[in-house]
């Protein structure tokens, strides 16, 4: 049996008294795009939290291509290859779109901490970048300072930073929110391309997006997955209906909006 | 004796510390300059006592240092604040800096004959062959009536629930129609009143000069840092433990060169590092605040009784 | 792959503000003689290695230090005993090679302590920096052996025969050698900023938590960052040390760290080159100034304040807001705006120094009555002409000051209009 990129097992997190996570298990092999839906307050971003290291979990296991990360720190869970993106967009706002994403590919090329490497004689993260920016089009924008850009600017910069280190397990947390339609049809697009070959985990609540790029769907209510299954098994799911009390219609995705 | 003693130099701490403390879990800025105010109150207290004599200056000069810090906080501070907490960090210290260069500037560089009203010169009370000033049981009394009558404020009255709404729900107190920029120049103002006030007190038991400021500023921070930054109750407990703490280490003279010589082992001049075993405690004893902010800050950073970490 | 030959402008332009600069410092005591002057630049060097380190750990990387002359003054007093055992034969070290001994000593602080206070961050940081300032500062009256107590320790930088005809006894050459290290320093930092750590310190400050997600320990950064930043510290003390000779507890003490901190904001905490103004500024007030007024230190903690309140970017960044205005052509329009609210604020100044020496003069200096002299101008600080004089250039200074600032206001936020529509 091969290992799976991320498998989760019992995960369960309390804040004090609270439990926001009650048991989650979730088996996601390597290379799949993988979903995860649900109503607003139902654990989503705490559970990319806990599996991005982001919160330390009160019980349960999660591994990373068959390694526990369980009270690993994010650096070092990101050094084994696993990349997030944030709902709210977390880019280097001093810096320009060039050395945003230039910052997120040093650690991968094996840079560390040098304080004796001039950074712009650096071929290859100078060449890793540019490929970034380009597959994400802000070639255009190198120099402008991220804190100048657009709100869809930033989203596409926000995923590029995330890509650029080369992680092969990715999660992006709401990567479409905020847009309109036509932004929301190049991030999918973009999404797709730069995300080819690696394992994807995205929480989103645009079903259009969701029914257009996953293989599978996990639905999130109240910290429980109360169901796991391909899109059509998840649509035509009695239990998910309810859940999202219409949010879910067998016309189409295109009418789908959670 | 030692420990009322102590605990005097305590209560003092906390009525400049509690000023601070509700400066920061109100607004989140660290008001560099509050031991400066409490410095401008023993001042204002010198000069209107030389004219009306001592107890009404008791009255007057926290007035007078609140309407400065307010009219600061309304003029300076407010238009610092949209830079953020750490430009809010940089006005204080500046302030720090003007307040204490335009003392020198009004009353000179030398200390200022702020004298002990004679109502409150000589001893309260003798225990056995020392006696307990009563200028310091005054003290005690001002501290304590003072933590009364602020406890009353907040917790009695309606201005009291606006602040403590405000204190840690600023936004939610605005939408609610409170005018929260008002509540912010009252408690600032306030603050600085209290500060004012250990000052008229703090200035006639010790000495009033333009260093004075300098001198315990740093302890006061010491004591807001260590109680937790945002409880009152901790820094009433951190006051007293670094009062008590500093009266006692002053007091004692065992060092660890002593020590060891008592069970036997002689540390003479020859011996490594004998400065540092022939240090005596009371020697060591501007360090002690100090080394505990360090640990506190490292393993603690909430403080003993502290709601916000940052 | 074919190697190109790309002629890159950039590098030219790099060569030339480097080749200035060095240029502008070899040249400047033939231009200023009087020995005050040369000491006075020295100082201004020794300052602009300080403020440029300190500036690593503020505007590169962040982190509010309120301790930072802890790492230069146990560089300067590790370089003080350094230089003394050398003159006694017990040490081989040339003076001009004993910045490299302070920065060593504040390096090995920087580890020390960096990695107690880079543990946390934000407010507590500067929290912990504060109280390691004054353990230090505390500790140095406690080990008189080392710290030399109230006195402090001094040392004398002419010993041993002359190198070359070099003895550094005279100023001049002390501040060829200080000049030296300054250029340096300035280009060693300035190259840093350009590598790994430098640019992840940048992107720690921007955003932390994102700098974990791509890989990064941000204790570590900021750790390391530190070092270095201890390392030109302790530069800077040694230097100070062949200065003057001295070293006291006030090298490691609240005052001289809360200067820093003065010197590298007024100077702009947002370019390379706002600490060298900075410290700069910081020096001729602490210098210079203090030799006309017995107010300089209420004149900089004033200065302070308004730049904290006004012009928080500091001095740099108004130049650059400036050179933008020039470079796209609008300072034509602004120009004659800049000097009417220029000349107002004149007046308003004259309003607060007549105000300052004259309060000065009669609380304080009576002893020798009450007359005074003023920009070449004598009056009796008691009379009531010069107040009136004072409350007159307060009224008309101010009100001309507010009227003139408004139009400058309306002017730039029309102009910043245009550049936010795009317009060239």
């Amino acid at each position: 049996m091969t290992t799976n990129a991320l498998q989760l097992e019992d995960v369960r997190k309390s804040f004090g008294n609270t439990a926001i996570i009650r048991g989650v298990n979730l088996a996601i092999p390597k290379g799949e795009r993988h979903a995860i839906i649900g109503p607003n307050g139902a654990g989503k971003s705490t559970l990319f939290n806990l599996i991005s290291g982001r919160f330390p979990m009160s019980s349960g296991s999660i591994k990373l291509n068959g390694e526990e990360t369980g009270g690993l720190k994010p650096f070092q869970i990101n050094r084994k290859g696993l990349s997030r993106s944030f709902q709210i967009t977390n880019i280097f706002h001093n810096l320009s779109v060039f050395e945003n994403v230039r910052c997120a590919v040093l650690w991968s090329l094996g840079y560390r901490y040098s304080f004796w490497h001039r950074l712009d004689s650096l071929k290859d993260t100078k060449l890793r970048a540019e490929e970034v920016i380009d597959s994400i089009g802000l070639g255009h924008l190198r120099a402008r300072p991220a804190g100048l850009l657009t709100y869809a600017e930033q989203r596409a910069l926000e995923i590029g930073i995330t890509i650029a280190g080369g992680a092969d397990v990715i999660l992006l947390d709401e990567p479409t929110a905020g847009m309109s339609r036509s932004e929301t049809a190049n991030v999918v697009e973009l999404i797709r391309r730069v995300t080819a070959g690696k394992t994807l985990v995205m929480v989103e609540h645009d079903m259009g997006v969701v029914f257009g790029l996953a293989d599978r769907i996990s639905v999130l209510v109240y910290g429980e997955v109360i169901a796991t299954d391909t899109p059509e098994a998840i649509r035509a799911n009695p239990a998910v209906q309810e859940a999202y009390l219409g949010g879910l219609h067998k016309d189409g995705p295109e009418d789908g909006h959670a | 004796m030692s420990l009322l003693n102590g605990v005097s130099y305590g209560l003092l701490l906390f009525m400049l510390s509690s000023g601070l403390t509700l400066i920061f879990s109100m607004m989140g800025v660290l008001n560099f300059a509050h031991a400066s105010f409490y410095m401008v109150g023993a001042y204002v207290a010198y000069s209107i006592g030389l004219k009306v004599g001592f107890f009404p200056a008791l009255f007057v000069a926290p007035v007078v240092v609140g309407l400065l810090g307010a009219l600061v906080e309304r003029y300076g501070l407010r238009t610092v604040h949209r830079w953020g907490h750490v430009a809010e960090l940089l006005f204080t210290f500046g302030l720090a800096y003007l307040i204490e260069e335009s003392v020198k500037v009004v009353w000179g560089l030398a200390a200022v004959p702020y004298r002990v009203p004679e109502a409150l010169n000589g001893p309260l009370f003798t225990l056995y062959s020392t006696s307990f000033p009563k200028l310091r049981g005054f003290m005690m009394l001002v501290a304590l009536l003072m933590l009364f009558a602020v406890w009353l404020l907040l917790k009695r009255t309606r201005i009291g629930l606006v602040i403590q709404a405000a204190l840690t729900h600023p936004h939610t107190a605005e939408a609610l129609g409170h005018n929260v920029p008002r509540v912010f120049m009252l408690v600032f103002g306030g603050g600085c009143a209290l500060a004012g006030l250990a000052g008229v007190i703090g200035g006639v038991a010790f000495i009033t000069e333009p260093s004075m400021a300098a001198s315990v500023g740093p302890i006061v921070f010491v004591v807001a840092v260590v109680g937790g930054m945002g409880s009152l109750a901790g820094a009433f407990l951190a006051s007293l433990l670094i009062g008590v703490m500093q009266t006692f280490a002053i007091a004692l003279d065992w060092s660890l060169a002593g020590m060891l010589g008592s069970i036997g082992v002689a540390v003479t001049e020859s011996t490594p590092l004998y400065s540092l075993w022939k240090l005596q405690i009371s020697q060591v004893a501007p360090v002690l605040p100090y080394l505990l902010l360090v640990l506190m800050l490292i393993f603690r950073p909430k403080g003993l009784l502290g709601t916000r970490a940052d | 792959m074919a190697a190109t030959l790309r002629y890159r402008p950039l590098n030219l332009a790099r060569w030339v503000i480097w080749g200035t600069t060095a240029l502008i410092m070899a040249v400047l005591p033939i231009f200023f003689t009087q020995g005050f002057a040369i000491t006075l630049m020295s100082q201004m060097g020794v300052a602009i290695i300080f403020t440029l380190s300190y500036n690593m750990l503020l505007g590169q990387s962040g982190m509010l230090s309120f301790g930072h002359a802890v790492y230069s003054g146990l560089g300067a007093y590790f370089a003080v005993h350094a230089l003394n055992m050398a003159s006694k034969g017990q040490l081989w070290v040339p003076v001009s090679l004993l910045p490299l001994v302070g920065g060593l000593a504040g390096a090995v602080f920087g580890v020390l302590f960096g990695y107690v206070t880079t543990k946390r961050a934000g407010t507590t940081f500067a929290m912990i920096t504060l109280g390691i300032g004054e353990l230090v500062f505390s500790c140095s009256l406690m080990f008189p052996d080392f710290f030399g107590g109230e006195g402090g320790v001094t040392t004398n930088r002419v010993f041993g025969k002359p190198f070359l005809g070099v003895t550094f006894g005279p100023a001049v050459q002390v501040y060829y050698l200080i000049a030296f290290w300054c250029l340096v320093s300035m280009a060693l930092m300035y190259a840093w900023a350009h590598t790994p750590l430098g640019r992840m310190a940048n992107a720690v400050r921007d955003n932390p938590e994102r700098a974990e997600f791509v890989g990064y320990d941000t204790q570590k950064v900021r750790w390391y960052t530190l070092i270095i930043s201890a390392f030109f510290a302790g530069i800077a003390g040694a230097l100070g040390v062949i200065n003057f000779e001295i070293v006291t507890a006030e090298n490691v003490s609240a005052v001289r760290s809360g200067g820093v901190l003065l010197a590298a904001f007024i100077g702009g905490v947002g370019f390379f080159f706002g600490p060298i103004i900075g410290a700069c500024v910081f020096v001729y007030f602490v210098v210079a100034l203090s030799d006309h007024t017995k107010a300089w230190l209420l004149y900089l903690g004033m200065f302070f304040m308004l730049m904290v309140m006004f012009a928080p970017g500091g001095i740099a960044s108004l130049i650059m807001m400036q050179v933008q205005l020039v470079a796209r052509q609008r300072f034509g329009r602004i120009w004659r705006h800049y000097l009417a609210a220029g000349a107002s604020s004149l007046l308003v100044l004259a309003a607060v120094i007549l105000t300052v020496e004259m309060t000065y003069k009669v609380s304080v200096d009576s002893s020798g009555g009450t007359l005074m002299k003023l920009f070449g101008v004598e009056f009796d600080a008691a009379a009531a002409g010069p107040w009136a004089v004072a409350i007159g250039l307060w009224i008309v200074g101010g009100w001309l000051f507010n009227v003139t600032r408004k139009r400058v206001s309306q002017v730039y936020g029309e102009i910043q209009a245009e550049f936010q529509q795009g317009r060239p």
